[in-house]
């Protein structure tokens, strides 16, 4: 059975396979054309998944698309209709691109096949399950687990906003959904806006500048009271009542009226040039408290309505690494499993595995005890197009070293890294989902109390106030961090162990933002958040041995087997795909040195033309 | 073809016959902004109004 999933046309457009229930590819289309959250239809995600399976478009079974567009408008036509005749306007905008496109999206679909490969449209069978159901689908059936509650959160789908499934086998089974207006993925959008971010790629940042908010402060006490009692109504049961009076999203193309949150805060909207200051960062940290909580009450409902030990996560409110990480610490269940795709390029990976198991019936692979996700590394590898690249290099006069052995290249590596210096590194398949795994990664030393600042200005050129996060040996990720277990997707954070901690001075709390993030606070400064939090990998030889292989030898120089990892990107691009976009990045920002499978390229004049170990 | 099927099985399944009429009108008026947008037919489409 083969099986092509597709998200695409709202935003992250991307393409799966699966082969008899394997999962065998999945991108996302941005990392092809280089725009970042690039919804357009993912052509160039499809052709990979086409030729990474060996798979022509005429022998799948489906073709499946991650949303119902019928009910998708059934709900624009309702939601305009109640509000009427507010947001007359915008339903007159949204009109001609329904009727040209989303409407008709059967017969696009098929017309955006054929322009890729020909195939016969009668026998090629078009499915479109529901929104909802294949994030949780994409939280269920790649899990450990052989039964387990599924909770899914994120904006808005059809109706659902988010859901309680239990699956248990091939069964998956909605017991529970929460419908638009009221949407939780909504309302932290709405402060993401608020605060000056962009709505739908700026959640993190404002997750990011929470814990800068002070939780004794007279602002933050407030923010939360009003919070509850003007603009969310928190049931028992975790749902919720946006009061929409204050909101603009179910009819406009704003998120919420400026003008009443103003009055409300007693602060205006911040503009997105404008200095974060404290009010805005506690703000931040009201909200995400907030959030907190509902989460906390969605996961209680979860365990009381499927009494189950484990529980799986998707939905692009799954992406609240800190909301996973205090979920896991409540141990409402015994185990949780994230999808590391939580958001809806995910859903094209869902949108498959419900047809593979719902639709038709089918089990999936044996689980046996590990993820059918292989380590998200589901992307594209180039082993073979690097020899041009390093041509390239020499006739720009930098040396490339091209070690045979691998051992070499990570001892080497690992000691540029020892003495303080940034390296891309680019290594086999690319990971599917927003994370860099360590194989299109920015590495540097997280013991460096100046690495935060380097990577943060001078290579990424993103926002100062913005954490880095640790990628940490499986073995040694307990003695550093309060982790119960592995955390190989990077989807939770936890706090440094007190042992690794140091002091703060007397005068911190008057401290300004930046003076705050500065302040060595522990042996790890570069990755340590001001609340001693941060959002961990934990690296084991199974899925990236490559990368398992550069730690431990990091820590045979330096005794902690600890690196700073970040994505391998600039900041508003999205992540490195080829060889290519990875000598660009390399070329163009203060990286020191540059990993592209065996070769290492370097900015130093050479001293020879080339050097082959 | 196939659309009109897909949407009727659509409303009947989500008993929602109410819609119908107000789908068949957005439609029409969208056809023909579209198609205004894009050919000479747009000049006429002035005057329908």
């Amino acid at each position: 059975m083969k099986i092509l999933g597709v998200s695409a046309f709202y935003h992250d457009a991307a393409a799966a396979i699966l082969i008899n229930g394997e999962i065998i590819a999945a991108a996302q289309e941005e990392r092809f054309t280089r725009k970042k959250n690039d919804p357009s239809f993912p052509e160039n995600a499809i052709k990979y998944c086409l030729q990474e399976s060996g798979c022509r478009l005429e022998e799948l079974d489906a073709v499946v698309f991650y949303d119902k567009p019928f009910l998708k408008f059934e709900r624009l036509l309702e939601t305009y209709y109640a509000f009427a005749p507010k947001g007359v306007i915008s339903f007159i905008q949204s009109v001609p691109i329904w009727v040209k496109e989303k409407l008709f999206l059967k017969q696009n679909l098929r017309k955006l096949l054929l322009e890729i490969e020909p195939f016969d449209k009668k026998s090629l069978k078009l499915l479109f399950p529901e929104h909802h159901l294949s994030h949780a689908a994409s939280a269920f059936y790649p899990s450990p687990f052989e039964e387990a509650a599924i909770l899914t959160i994120d904006g808005v789908g059809e109706w659902a906003t988010a859901t309680i499934c239990h699956g248990q086998g091939k069964e998956l089974t909605v017991l529970k959904e929460l419908h638009f207006p009221h949407s939780l993925g909504l309302l932290y959008s709405s402060f993401t806006y608020f605060l000056g971010f962009k709505v739908n790629s700026g959640e993190y940042k404002m997750m990011g500048l929470a814990p800068y908010g002070n939780v004794s402060s007279e602002n933050y006490q407030r923010f939360v009271k009003q919070i509850k009692e003007n603009l969310v109504e928190i049931k028992e049961d975790g749902s919720i009542r946006l009061e929409q009076s204050y909101f603009q999203y179910a009819t406009g193309k704003r998120m919420i009226h400026e003008g009443k949150w103003g009055k409300l805060f007693g602060i205006k909207r911040r503009k997105p040039t404008e200095e974060i200051t404290t009010i805005h960062r506690d703000l931040a940290l009201a909200i995400q408290h907030v959030t907190e909580e509902i989460i906390l009450l969605l996961a209680r409902e979860a365990k009381r309505l499927t009494n189950s030990k484990n529980l799986c996560l998707a939905g692009g409110v799954a992406l609240n690494c800190v909301a996973n990480g205090k979920l896991e610490d409540a141990k409402i269940f015994n185990q949780i499993w994230i999808q590391p795709a939580p958001g809806d390029a995910g859903g094209a990976l869902g949108a498959a595995l419900a047809a593979n198991h719902i639709y038709y019936g089918k089990e999936g692979l044996e689980k046996n005890g590990l993820d059918s996700m292989k380590g998200t590394y589901l992307g594209p590898s180039f082993e073979k197009t690097i020899h041009e690249l390093t041509l390239r290099h020499h006739t720009e006069k930098a040396p490339v070293v091209q070690f045979d052995n691998f051992e070499e290249l990570a001892k080497q590596t690992a000691k540029l890294l020892a003495e303080g210096q940034v390296v891309g590194w680019f290594q086999g398949r690319m990971e599917f989902g927003p994370r860099a795994l360590g194989n299109r990664s920015i590495l540097g030393d997280a013991r460096s109390p100046v690495m935060q600042s380097i990577l943060n200005q001078k290579i990424k050129n993103r926002e100062r106030f913005r954490p880095f996060a640790p990628c940490v040996l499986l073995e040694d990720s307990a003695e550093y961090f309060e982790v119960n277990g592995p955390s190989p997707y990077m989807l939770q954070v936890k706090k440094i162990r007190a042992a690794h901690r140091k002091p703060l001075p007397a005068n911190y709390q008057n401290l300004g933002m930046m003076e705050q993030l500065y302040v060595e606070r522990s042996c790890f400064p570069a990755v340590t958040h001001v609340d001693y939090s941060a959002r961990i990998q934990t690296v084991d030889g199974n899925y990236n041995s490559r990368f398992y292989k550069l730690l431990q030898e990091f820590k045979k120089i330096t005794t902690f087997g600890v690196l700073i990892n970040t994505s391998f990107n600039v900041k508003d691009e999205p992540i490195v795909c080829t060889p290519e976009d990875a000598y660009q990045c390399f070329m163009k920002t203060e990286m020191d040195y540059l990993v592209i499978h065996n070769c290492l390229f370097s900015k130093e004049q050479p001293t020879q033309s080339s050097i082959h170990k | 073809m196939e659309f009109i099927q897909d949407l009727l099985l659509f409303l009947k399944e989500r008993k929602k016959w109410w819609l119908l009429p107000l789908i068949l009108v957005i439609l029409l008026v969208g056809i023909l902004l579209v198609v205004a947008e894009s050919s000479a037919v747009g000049s006429f489409v002035y005057t329908l109004f």
